[in-house]
């Protein structure tokens, strides 16, 4: 198995006429993904790479006589609130959201929002999940044949803060050996719709999942959050963590953002150093480089049987 | 984006929250007219954007006019950690009978404004709760509901709070949370937040910072404060690389392009990507004893001219000798176009790319393309198979071998 998507996994693309979500939808299809419709408001009627467009989501329901598992949403960030909100209201349970600067308060709606109706979101400025030779949901990993390059079937987990990273340590992975069950990529924000820790439990209720990886920036409380996750579950799954941003410790650095929306340091507990005595404490591992990460998976795996 | 003080007021003031009658002065003169027509002892503070005024000598009290006009002119000649003061606020000095603390932020892990409210005003809410649990309130509001009074009032019995004290307090932190979401800040406080002899609760300084992402949105209040779109509120002036490298990526809409050199002061350029990848690469550089001229991020696919213009920028940096062109694999951004955008940055510098780029490590959509185009130069391609950290221990010998 895996977490979020299946074989039978189906979604729309909600914005699917931009030029973005033009070449998504081609991925997705290439992969294998079941790509069943798409929204923007005004171009009902016309086909992107087969699938057919629609003006609601309610209309792509009507259509299709079932609701759709997810969609992937990209749309402007003064569109992308509303867009979920239809999206989850419809019945939608899982949304990703691929756009960035959106402010946090919008984030924070259609977290709610999507809580009370049993829903999930992922991201925003993410690039979706993955399940290696299943599905592809949103960007990540690029073409399919890119993605195939660096995605394989397997037993780790993934959870990223950034894109591009859920594909380096994946591609690492493989290249060791290792493949993944899912790879996700949370998104790189401030708020954002599933944490590590919120995204635990269905790794642990994963049989394929034998381990996890997580790569981790300054800004947040998200690994503090972990931290607290794996103390007080007794969780079968064995963490690595990687922790990028440790230069933003120095003092000339203070203040200044870097990297994504939520890396801004706020408080003391932000901070890579603090981070990482964190995770440490609670038993997962932080290396320094990407390329050591399969080897460490590798002696934690060993050290449970 | 960080609000000054007087900004802060104006926008507690727009609120319905009272504040006192307070005049914004950028000269010594209109500070004596301020203290004339407030009347009485007056506070003359610097309006920085920095901690720690009080101690700095920031803050001064002033009997008359003429002594406020005084110490309002050494007031704004005096920097304070490195900022000069964009005027001086002269305030009356208020007959507090209490001093609270009122404020609204975000729980990031909760994902929803946490409202605070402490009986022990005037120093930092941080100390309080760390020292004083028993006096800061506390309470979560929901994103989808106006925040309600009731919630404020809940917040404030918490520490004990009641009375005229309760009754007159609640409307106030209720409509600070209101103005918390409405203008989209991250961070809304009123501290001190003053209960004078008469009962009435004034604020006497607010700290206010709005998220970035929503200053478009935001632009009617931004307007009426008279903040200008350029006025970017970083906590230190940007250098001329980082305005150059802004007005290359604003001159085209694909892709996008970020750099940065404040703080940063070696001779390695960096031209890297994306935003995970440039953290994890910075980090890898300077762990191996590598020193970095600068930051940058690329993403988003961006045009030769743009990975060009960057790479130049980079380049013309005083004391880089060599420049390590280094992404995480990359989907999205095309390899090939890196390529040619760094190379001609080169040619039309009059360097020799083989060179000058001391190691091209960029995997993923079109590295066969990519690869081509390097070799025709000279310069070796780096695939998946060389991974980050080694690619930069490669950058980082060769610019050791360069003669000092």
């Amino acid at each position: 198995m895996s977490v979020l998507l299946s074989q039978d996994f189906t979604f729309i693309v909600q914005g699917i006429t931009g030029r973005e979500a033009v070449n998504l939808t081609r991925e997705c299809l290439d992969y294998g993904s079941k790509v069943v419709g798409g929204v923007t408001p005004g171009r009902k009627g016309r086909e992107v790479h087969g699938v057919p467009v629609f003006d609601t989501v309610e209309q792509v329901v009507d259509s299709l006589g079932y609701v759709p598992d997810g969609s992937v949403v990209t749309v402007p960030p003064a569109f992308t609130k509303d867009a979920v909100f239809e999206a989850i209201v419809r019945g939608i349970k899982l949304v990703v959201i691929v756009t960035e600067r959106i402010p946090r308060r919008d984030v924070a709606e259609m977290v709610e929002l999507a809580d009370r109706n049993d829903a999930r979101i992922i991201g925003p400025n993410c690039l979706g999940v993955i399940v290696p030779e299943v599905c592809k949901m949103g960007g990540i990993g690029g073409p399919a044949k890119d993605a195939a390059k660096a995605y394989t079937p397997g037993s780790i987990g993934v959870m990223s803060r950034s894109g591009g990273m859920t594909t380096e340590i994946s591609s690492t992975l493989t290249a060791a050996g290792l493949g993944q069950s899912t790879a996700i990529s949370i998104g790189g924000d401030a708020i954002i719709g599933s944490t590590y820790a919120e995204l635990m439990p269905l790794f642990e209720a994963d049989e394929q999942t034998e381990g996890i990886v997580i790569y981790t920036e300054p800004g947040g409380r998200m690994e503090a959050q972990l931290s607290e996750w794996v103390a007080e579950n007794d969780s079968r799954l064995p963490i690595v963590a990687f922790m990028a941003g440790r230069f933003m410790d120095d003092e000339e650095m203070k203040g200044m953002s870097f990297g994504h929306a939520g890396t801004i340091v706020e408080g003391k507990e932000d901070t890579a150093t603090e981070k990482i005595a964190r995770l440490q404490e609670a038993g997962v591992p932080v290396v320094e480089r990407i390329d050591e990460i399969p080897d460490a998976v590798k002696d934690k795996l060993g050290a449970k049987v | 984006m960080r609000f000054y003080e007087y900004e802060s007021r104006r926008i507690v003031e727009r609120a319905g929250i009272p504040v006192t009658k307070y005049g914004f002065c950028t000269t010594a003169d209109e500070a004596r007219k301020a203290a004339e027509e407030i009347g009485g002892s007056v506070v003359i503070k610097s309006q920085v954007l920095t901690g720690g005024r009080m101690k700095a000598g920031g803050v001064k009290f002033a009997d008359t006019p003429d002594e406020a006009a005084e110490h309002a002119a050494a007031i704004l000649e005096l920097e304070i950690n490195g900022h000069m003061p964009k005027g001086v606020l002269v305030d009356p000095k208020a007959e507090v009978a209490q001093e609270y603390y009122a404020g609204v932020v975000w729980d990031g892990t909760r994902k929803r404004p946490l409202m605070l409210f402490s009986d022990m005003g005037g120093i930092d809410i941080e100390e309080v709760a760390d020292k004083h649990p028993d006096h800061v309130g506390r309470g979560h509001l929901s994103n989808l509901f106006d925040p309600p009074d009731f919630r404020a009032k809940e917040v404030i019995g918490h520490t004990g709070v009641t009375g005229s004290a309760l009754t007159r307090a609640t409307p106030i932190l209720a409509r600070l949370a209101r103005l918390m979401r409405d203008y989209d800040m991250t961070l809304a406080e009123i501290n001190p937040l003053a209960r004078l002899e008469d009962g009435r609760f004034v604020a006497l300084d607010a700290h206010m910072e709005m998220e970035n992402e929503a200053r478009p949105r935001q632009k009617p209040l931004l307007d009426d404060l008279g903040i200008e779109p350029t006025d970017t509120r970083e906590p230190y002036e940007p250098s001329e690389f980082e305005r150059n490298v802004k007005a290359i990526d604003s001159a085209d809409h694909r892709g996008v392009i970020q750099g940065k050199d404040h703080g940063f002061a070696g001779n390695l350029g960096l031209v890297i990507g994306a935003g995970g990848g440039s953290l994890t690469l910075t980090d890898a550089v300077r762990s191996q004893g590598g020193k970095p001229a600068n930051y940058t991020e690329i993403g988003g696919n961006p045009s030769v001219a743009k990975a060009c213009g960057l790479a130049k920028e980079v380049l013309k940096k005083d004391g880089v000798e060599k420049i390590a062109v280094m992404m995480s694999i990359v989907s999205n951004t095309r390899v090939d176009i890196v390529a040619r955008g760094v190379i001609k940055a080169c040619l039309e510098l009059g360097k020799d790319p083989a060179e000058t780029i001391a190691v091209f490590r960029i995997p993923g959509a079109w590295e066969e393309e990519g690869e081509k185009i390097l070799k025709r130069y000279g310069v070796e391609y780096c695939d998946r198979s060389v991974s980050m950290w080694e690619a930069a221990a490669r950058a980082v010998s060769k610019i050791q071998e360069v003669p000092a």
